[in-house]
């Protein structure tokens, strides 16, 4: 069974995420602040009439640099709707191939979103959790 | 195929959910031919229908069911304990096993040859004649629905959003422009469609409140098997209709007041026959409307809230001290049950003990903008009322700014508002932290700029808010400016939002952006402020200015009056279109939702939108007109009265201002009697089915201050007079009360015919008023 791959780029990484996990790609303006929310939560943003939950996914990565994309990747989890941003979107190919665990170790950002390595296109690429990435690296300790 | 595995899988549902009460009530009368029939018909439907789909063990168990069931029918077995519970079993394993095929689990691999055999009857067993099977009636087809995915409607209701938005983006682009009036009127009534269409597809998220109370009687029946209880569970308006989401959200709370009723409520039977009460205990579960709020009340007979040791608990437990105790009122005694971590129940039951207490029960409850009130009559019993809103999406708000940014805010935990600059409010640093001091009570401040992360300090702070939020603790909200009052369709926010505990929800305001709907114990929660004890205890000497103190509408009318309204008296605040209003019946009413209410505040029908403010006596509603609502005011007003009677009752100050105080009394007197006649009104009873007497007696017998039943109503044997036909032989009045009759020939048929005529308005109203006053 074929299995569709959504390349974006995030921090300068080419990476891959399900393309049935992604309901669309959309472009976010104006945001609504959450203070006090976890720190890769970017802030609200209204898509239609839907309240969509942005995240930044440099700052799930624990990584520097968020804040400039106006990308982002629409996915609802457990009924709610979240928008990751991402530095640029790419394209959706083929997978060549199932998923394989990644054998080294990963920087640690990377490692807690990490889903393995598949192959599209010539190209290994990390398979990224959405989920863990929405999730950010708070939740995740804490669980 | 799939699609007829699904409908199956959802007919059997609701037919479970359908026939849980049933069941029970034919364990308390197996002489219940009715109830029986309904059992069986669920047992047969399902044997035909598994049998269709080849599901071999739903099959052999609703056929061993009907079974049984069919030599109960055919009077060859007794409905015994022993058949309904294994009749019970048999439909929960069938349940269970609908649940696994809907959800495509594993089918737990029990042996279902017990249950089975459980159906089997003894005799049975020994070669009896077999059961002649009765012929499946048919079932009436009189309701025609049509059976839709939930998530359809959802995305119905967010598309009519997605129209309102639009539409609200267009008229402004439209102003902007200055579009011609052949263009607005187009978009008016492209404006009133949408409007006709969110009102429908509201309709369709609303569900009857039965879908709640279907699960109480089997709940009811297993809590007292487990604890040796009898309890009689009366149910009463189930008809009353209310958002599905709703439904989802009181349901944990219901489940929990009414286990805790039978588990620690009602006493044993033998405790019961001890204190001369019948060994059976009731519980009442009633629902309904009233405004658009809905009100549940779980009544129940048993033992009563001990409020000496749940002050005993709260002061062992450090939450109470004992200077406090000494000073509270039975009723703030009996209210400690929704403090954390206090219970009655002596010692924690398999039932009750589940960690959820009644604190949990309230703050969930006021989580979705309603209020639960406990009142207890020690050895009478308890009755618990939750209030909740008809839809968990519009809640009447305040939109507030902080540091840039805007928030909403609950009206209902809204206390008062208070502007710094006015100088009653004086604000003081102790060590670091804020107290603010209004009218002598001395309260807690936070600052809504600084928990926001902003940069605006609390001196600078232009407006205080009093919140009084969820389990006490009042404390003032500082924000940078007070917006508007309006109301708010709120969504759920998400759990990476919730995380941060100051927010309920989040909303999309006018301009099409998000904004964070702040959640009042949160922010006392994460300003670490300690909820501040009672007012009246804190400031005693100023307990009677603050019982006189009252919450103000300050309105606008159109004749440019400032106004005081009481906000007790505020139903809900609306806009119509000048269509709604007419002159008819010889003053101005406006249709609002599907009621007519009479119109106030302006003496001939506006040609513009209207403002509308709904006030009500509890009874009847009249509709107000304002211009604007300019603020909403703390204050216990020194009235100078008005020349003479009329809308307003006089005048009084605010700051440096004159407003008149509406006479609300005045108001509804011009009304009376138009409104539905309260319950305790003398009764009349009107034949029914009659269309003469339906339409156009009726209505003459209320205004005479009646109320109408028919003659086979429960309260019929109390009424002061009777009325019939002059046709009817056989009718006669119960003592007490007496007979009118009716004839419809103009002339009286002999000397000793005492029947009035039907259309003699004048004799009939004499003779309705001389039973009222006798």
């Amino acid at each position: 069974m074929s299995r569709l791959l959504l390349i974006v780029t995030i921090a300068g990484e080419r990476v891959a995420f399900p393309a049935a996990e992604i309901e669309a790609v959309v472009e976010i303006e104006g945001l609504t602040p959450v203070p006090g929310a976890a720190p890769h939560v970017a802030g609200l943003s209204a898509l239609r009439s839907r309240v969509v939950t942005v995240i930044d996914s440099h700052a799930s990565l624990g990584l520097p640099g968020g804040g400039r994309a106006r990308d982002a990747l629409l996915a609802v989890i457990d009924g709610h709707p979240y928008a990751l941003l991402v530095d640029s979107v790419e394209d959706v190919v083929e997978a060549a191939g199932e998923p394989q665990p990644l054998r080294a170790a990963a920087a640690p950002g990377w490692a807690r979103v990490a889903a393995g390595a598949v192959e599209a296109e010539g190209d290994l690429l990390l398979l990224v959790d959405l989920a863990a990435m929405v999730a950010g690296p708070a939740l995740e300790a804490a669980a | 195929m799939d699609e007829l595995l699904k409908d199956f899988i959802a007919e059997t549902r609701e037919m479970l959910a359908a026939i849980g009460g049933e069941i029970v009530a034919w364990e308390a009368a197996p002489g219940d031919r009715a109830r029986l029939d309904a059992i069986f018909r669920f047992v047969h439907t399902v044997k035909g229908n598994s049998g269709f789909f080849d599901l071999p063990r739903i099959t052999a168990l609703s056929h061993a069911a009907e079974d049984a069931l069919a030599a109960v029918r055919s009077g060859a077995r007794g409905a015994d304990a022993r058949l309904v519970s294994a009749v019970l079993a048999a439909i929960d394993r069938i349940g269970e096993l609908v649940q696994a095929l809907e959800s495509g689990e594993a089918v737990a691999s029990v042996d279902d040859e017990p249950l089975i055999q459980a159906l089997a009857s003894p005799a049975e067993a020994a070669a009896s004649p077999a059961a002649p099977v009765a012929p499946q009636p048919h079932r009436a087809a009189n309701v025609r629905t049509i059976r839709l995915p939930v998530d359809l409607l959802d995305r119905m209701m967010s598309g009519v959003s997605d129209l309102v938005l639009a539409r609200n983006e267009l008229s402004r682009r439209l102003r902007e422009a200055g579009a011609g009036a052949d263009v607005e009127s187009c978009f008016d009534r492209v404006s009133g469609c949408i409007a006709d269409l969110r009102d429908a597809v509201t309709r369709t998220r609303m569900q009857r409140i039965d879908q709640l109370f279907s699960a109480l009687p089997r709940m009811v029946r297993d809590l007292c098997a487990e604890t040796g209880k009898k309890v009689a569970l009366v149910i009463d308006g189930g008809d009353v209709e209310l958002d599905r989401e709703m439904i989802e959200m009181i349901r944990d709370p219901l489940t929990h007041i009414v286990r805790n009723a039978v588990d620690h409520g009602i006493e044993p039977p033998e405790a019961r026959r001890a204190a001369g009460k019948p060994e059976a205990g009731t519980l009442a579960v009633r629902a309904c409307q009233a405004g658009n709020q809905i009100l549940i009340d779980i009544a129940d007979d048993g033992r009563g809230i001990d409020g000496e040791r749940l002050v005993a608990q709260a002061m062992a437990s450090g939450t109470l001290t004992a200077e406090r105790a000494a000073r509270l009122t039975p009723a703030q005694k009996i209210a400690l049950i929704f403090e954390p971590g206090l219970s009655t129940a002596a010692e924690v039951t398999s039932l009750s003990g589940r960690g959820v207490g009644m604190d949990v029960v309230r703050a969930n409850v006021e989580r979705i903008g309603g209020l639960v009130d406990v009142d207890s009559r020690p050895g009478e019993g308890v009755t618990l009322t939750l209030r909740v809103p008809l839809t968990l999406t519009i809640i009447p708000a305040l939109t507030v700014a902080a540091a840039g940014q805007s928030f909403a805010l609950p009206r209902s935990a809204i206390e008062e508002i208070v502007r710094v600059k006015g100088g009653a409010a004086r604000i003081e640093r102790l060590g670091g932290a804020r107290v603010v001091t209004l009218r002598g009570r001395r309260l807690p401040l936070v600052s809504l700029p600084d928990l926001v992360g902003g940069q605006g300090a609390a001196q600078e702070a232009q407006s205080l808010v009093v919140l009084r939020p969820a389990g006490g603790g009042t404390f003032a909200l500082a924000v940078d400016a007070v917006h508007d009052h309006e109301e708010l369709v709120v969504k759920p926010a998400a759990p990476l939002v919730m995380a941060a505990g100051l927010y309920a929800g989040t909303t999309i305001a006018d301009d099409g952006r998000p904004v964070l709907l702040l959640d009042p114990p949160g922010l006392a929660g994460r300003a670490r402020v300690t909820p501040a004890a009672d007012e009246a205890e804190e400031a005693p000497e100023f307990a009677a200015e603050a019982a006189r103190l009252q919450s103000w509408l300050l309105c606008r009318t159109l004749s440019g009056v400032r106004r005081l309204v009481p906000v007790s008296a505020v139903e809900r605040i609306e806009d119509v279109p000048a269509e709604a209003v007419a002159a008819t019946a010889g003053r101005l009413h406006v249709a609002v939702g599907d009621t007519l209410l009479p119109l106030e505040g302006c003496s001939e029908a506006p040609d513009h939108p209207l403002r509308l403010l709904r006030l009500t006596d509890g009874a009847s509603e009249i509709a107000y007109v304002v211009a604007e609502v300019a603020d909403i005011v703390s204050l216990a007003p020194e009235i100078v009265p008005a020349a003479g009677p009329g809308e307003a009752l006089g005048v009084c100050r605010i700051g440096d201002e004159q407003a008149e105080v509406i006479d609300l009394h005045w108001l509804f007197a011009r009304h009376a009697g138009k409104a539905g006649a309260p319950a305790e009104a003398p009764l009349c009873v009107l034949p029914d089915g009659d269309p003469f007497m339906e339409t156009i007696l009726r209505p003459l017998v209320e205004s005479a201050g009646y109320r109408v039943v028919a003659p086979g109503d429960a309260d019929a044997a109390k009424a002061e007079i009777v009325i019939v036909g002059s046709e009817e032989k056989a009718a006669s009045a119960p003592s007490g009360a007496r007979l009118l009759r009716l004839r419809s020939a103009a002339e009286p048929k002999g000397r000793k015919d005492d029947s009035i005529h039907r259309y003699d308005r004048a004799a009939l109203l004499a003779a309705l008023a001389r039973e009222g006053r006798g």
